[in-house]
């Protein structure tokens, strides 16, 4: 315990050192406070002389205004915030063979590995925390509505779904370091997986529905029982994607009007008046009992994501050569 | 020398697939001592400190090291055994006193007492006036100085050196060797040094063994293995020529 606090209080020093975090905090901080403004204005500009429509405060992070979403950002930005803390983090104490040193020193050899994720996940909860804050903040002051206690609690439960989610990319690029010497192949390693899953898993899945359960066009019109199995087997592998997994939870969760879901936080001007959404709110206990089984697998992805990072990290031999 | 057995091994092997790096290694170290490990590159001398460390594991054999096996009581040995590796690292953004002040942390010195050692040790290797200087700034020689007080820090009773003087120039190699040597006898602590520069390292050492292909030919104080290969009445034998001669054998 006393190796990991010391190294995880050195780790945080050089992450709060690093020009790396200063201009990923700037970044997020910027394009927040730019989206937030642009879309509290709209909904200042709409509500004029109308009746507040219930959870309003939440579509200061939902609503898409002129570019994309607060949640939009993340969901994209997100994975590469994590790939960014972590695609270095051993290699650099190999390449700079200090590694060999703090492992002769009298600590456990995990508290390297776990350290070092503690920290980035700490990294990751801070420029969270602060960045909903500050959206928060601003928000009240556009729009002049207090979030209420529901909507309180959906944005923390937000918060920690992508953290868990934010986490996953670290663990990957934590893992890469542990694999790879070079700090770019590592980061090129973990950029590859990203793309594999960002766009290749959504192909995959359409490819492979449409291999097992083709939709054919016969006489009689589609299939219906076919037309239900492909879609069934295209869900549940897209499901195996980490993305598909964080943008539905997050939709859940902070669009509760939404009937379905799917897809990605798109609200449209003409959304709100089709069949998708309810009149009314979908209670806070009920979405979060939809986004348990969600959650659940972020957790487990990750933990097993850390779990092999840290079995290699382990087994390796460590030399200075 | 006090006869008390600090290192000891028996039948210490490592191999890496067919390849055997330490091949039954038998070797008693004693307390207060300067052991030169010696050998050419590849001769298994790191794989050797490795798993004295309990840094990598023995494929057969023991090995005990100040009373407790490395493999089983990593932690134990680790918090008495300083260790410097071949071409140390440091973390080059931070300067000297930074550095020291970590690995004093890791080892569970913190405080004043940290400060107070690493002002002593600073000053004992003669950094004091660079102690504010970013280590990536460091000359080769400066950089193997801080690593000696690293390793001292924490008060060990045995530190194994591996390849000490490797990169320096003649006269930064005498200076190093004439520090570790004048350290370690007034602190009384037994030196374990491994070098591939069999001629620089004998003048401090009490007794040298020679490793060649993971096989220890040879132990002792360097005068009687000169009698024995050499023989008697030669006076200004060299370690060089002793080895030549086991390396011919070998
Ligand atoms: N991880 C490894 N995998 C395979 N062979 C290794 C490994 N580490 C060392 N060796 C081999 O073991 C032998 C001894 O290496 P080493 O202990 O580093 O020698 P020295 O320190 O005396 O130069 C060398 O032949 C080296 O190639
Ligand atoms: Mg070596």
């Amino acid at each position: 315990m006393y190796g990991i606090l010391t190294i995880f209080r050195k780790e945080m020093g050089d992450h709060f050192n690093s020009l790396r975090f200063l201009l990923i905090s700037a970044l997020i901080v910027m394009v927040g406070v730019i989206i937030t403004s642009m879309v509290g204005m709209a909904i200042q500009e709409e509500l004029k002389g109308m009746a507040k429509p219930t959870l309003i405060f939440l579509l200061l992070f939902t609503s898409t205004g002129k570019l994309f979403s607060f949640v939009q950002f993340i969901g994209f930005f997100g994975p590469l915030l994590g790939i960014f803390l972590g695609f270095d983090s051993i290699n650099r104490e190999r390449v700079s063979r200090t590694l060999s040193k703090l492992v002769s020193q009298p600590i456990f050899r995990d508290s390297i590995i776990n350290a070092k994720f503690l920290s980035g996940v700490a990294i990751i909860a801070i420029i969270l925390v602060a960045t909903v804050l500050l959206i928060s903040g601003l928000g009240i002051r556009l729009i002049g509505v207090v979030p209420g206690a529901e909507e309180v609690s959906r944005l923390i439960i937000y918060v920690v779904i992508s953290l868990l989610y934010i986490s996953f990319w670290l663990g990957i690029s934590i893992l890469f370091s542990v694999i790879f010497r070079s700090a770019a192949t590592s980061a090129l390693a973990s950029l590859a997986i990203w793309i594999f899953f960002s766009f290749f898993m959504s192909l995959g899945a359409s490819v492979l529905s449409d291999a097992v359960a083709p939709i054919s066009q016969t006489a009689s019109g589609v299939d219906a029982e076919m037309l239900i199995r492909h879609e069934r087997i295209q869900r549940v592998t897209s499901l195996f994607s980490p993305m598909t997994l964080y943008s539905e939870a997050t939709t859940t969760i902070l669009d509760p009007m939404r009937k379905t879901t799917r897809t990605l936080v798109l609200m449209g001007p003409l959304e709100r008046f089709s069949m998708s959404r309810f009149q009314s709110p979908l209670p806070l206990l009920e979405s979060i009992f939809i986004v348990i089984p969600h959650l659940i697998s972020i957790v487990a992805i990750t933990l097993l994501c850390f779990g092999i990072c840290y079995l290699v990290f382990m087994r390796q031999e460590i030399r200075t050569v | 020398m006090k006869g008390q057995i600090i290192v000891e091994t028996e039948d210490l092997t490592k191999k890496y697939g067919s390849r055997t790096a330490v091949d039954h290694l038998n070797i008693k170290i004693e307390e207060g001592e300067v052991f030169g490990f010696l050998g050419p590159n590849g001769a298994g001398k790191t794989t050797t400190l490795l798993m004295f460390l309990g840094l990598t594991e023995p494929t057969s054999g023991k090995a005990k090291v100040i009373g407790f096996d490395p493999t089983r009581e990593p932690f134990k040995v680790k918090e008495k055994v300083g260790y410097l590796p071949e071409n140390v690292g440091f973390y080059d953004d931070m300067d000297a006193r930074q550095n020291l002040r970590y690995i004093a942390k890791l080892n569970r010195i913190s405080g004043e007492v940290s400060e107070k050692r690493i002002d002593y040790w600073l000053e004992m290797v003669g950094l004091s006036d660079e102690s504010t200087k970013k280590v990536g700034a460091f000359s080769k020689g400066m950089r193997q100085r801080l690593g000696i007080a690293e390793v001292l820090i924490k008060e060990p009773k045995l530190v194994f050196l591996d390849e000490p003087t490797i990169g320096l120039d003649p006269d930064g190699t005498n200076r190093m060797l004439d520090l570790i040597h004048s350290l370690s006898r007034e602190k009384n602590i037994t030196l374990f040094l491994s070098s591939h520069l069999l001629d620089q390292v004998q003048r401090i050492c009490d007794r040298v063994g020679i490793m060649i292909n993971g096989n220890l030919v040879a132990i002792g104080p360097i005068e009687e293995l000169a009698k024995k290969k050499l023989g008697l009445g030669k006076e200004d034998y060299t370690l060089e020529e002793i080895y030549m001669k086991y390396f011919k054998e070998a």
